[in-house]
């Protein structure tokens, strides 16, 4: 199952909208959309605007590939799970969010195992054309690193 | 019998937003080990990812809609007098950047960490907080400066200025 999601603030259909033309020149797609309010036509999909948290668990399991924006819940629910992840960062240009962090981010992420970056529109389709290909990076572990947690740890316990 | 500990357990509030706030604060959690921890959100559905631990659901703010600010910064108030926490520990955004703003003012020890997603350079609300909040943490290297642990030993550190030590990830 390929999972879509967009988060869980707004709308992001110039992605949804080349990810469902492609699932629609497949003869068979296991796919499931939270779209976050959308007007690309979904209809014999699996879709919702929203997911709550257990929902979004359930599909983050059931997902072979999660096809994303540059979410960071999503992109950590991806690499605790191993699971490959492409994200299409949006852009603050085009009024998808309020400043160019998710390019950022995508950037600083991308020699990640697992982890997939679509700059445009053309690279998204390559990368679905070659989807069943992708593979995960290992797991990682439910715990923020060693050092940080230590730096918590310290900062409440220090006088 | 134990033997007498040297002071009461540490109370600490966790708060950020629903979302990747959420998901990278949830990643500390063997950090609150020890302490009477309360988690605070913004989604009642997150509780059970923290149980039997305490959670306080609160309303969701944005610095762009005055009204529900204003609702939202009456409720994290009303938290923050209750829990009386020694510590804050934020990952972001509005609320939490309210609730170490509030804490502050009570002698609560504030902590604030930069979302992951902030790469390339400090979220606003991360340089606003490095201004009053005890310590600033970025998650990445090139945007802090290494931040020196020492137990039992304090150590000074610029206001205004971010920290690293380690990511979420």
């Amino acid at each position: 199952m390929i999972f879509v999601t967009v988060g869980s603030q707004l709308p992001f259909d110039r992605f949804i909208a080349p990810v469902a033309a492609w699932a629609r020149a497949q003869t068979t797609c296991d796919i499931y959309f939270q779209h976050g309010g959308t007007t690309v036509d979904l209809s014999g999909f699996e879709h919702a605007a929203f997911v709550t948290p257990d929902e979004a668990a359930k599909l983050f399991e059931r997902a072979h590939v999660v096809v994303a924006h540059v979410g960071m819940g999503t992109i950590l629910t991806c690499l605790e799970l191993g699971k490959p992840i492409i994200v299409f960062p949006r852009k603050a240009s085009l009024g998808e969010t309020r400043n160019e962090h998710q390019s950022a981010s995508a950037r600083s992420l991308e020699s990640r195992a697992g982890f997939f970056v679509a700059w445009d529109e053309s690279e998204l389709h390559a990368l679905l054309e070659r989807i069943s290909t992708l593979s995960g990076g290992t797991r990682v572990s439910s715990d923020a690193s060693p050092e940080l947690i230590d730096a918590v740890r310290s900062f409440i316990h220090d006088a | 019998m134990s033997a007498p500990s040297p002071r009461p357990m540490r109370r600490v509030l966790a708060i950020s937003s629903r979302g990747g706030h959420w998901t990278q604060l949830r990643r500390l959690k063997t950090a609150f080990d020890g302490c009477d921890i309360t988690w605070a959100s913004t989604d009642a559905n997150l509780a059970r990812e923290v149980a039997p631990a305490r959670f306080v659901c609160i309303p969701e703010a944005s610095r762009w809609d005055r009204v529900r600010l204003v609702w939202s910064m009456i409720c994290v108030l009303v938290l923050v007098l209750r829990v009386r926490p020694h510590a804050i520990v934020s990952t972001g955004a509005a609320p939490g950047f309210l609730a170490l703003r509030i804490g502050s003012l009570i002698g609560a020890k504030t902590l604030w960490i930069d979302s992951f997603a902030n790469a390339e350079e400090l979220s606003l609300s991360g340089r606003k907080a490095a201004l009053f909040a005890d310590l600033t943490l970025t998650q990445w290297a090139h945007l802090g400066a290494p931040l020196e642990v020492k137990s039992g030993a304090k150590t000074s550190r610029a206001k205004g200025s971010a920290y690293y030590a380690g990511a979420v990830a």
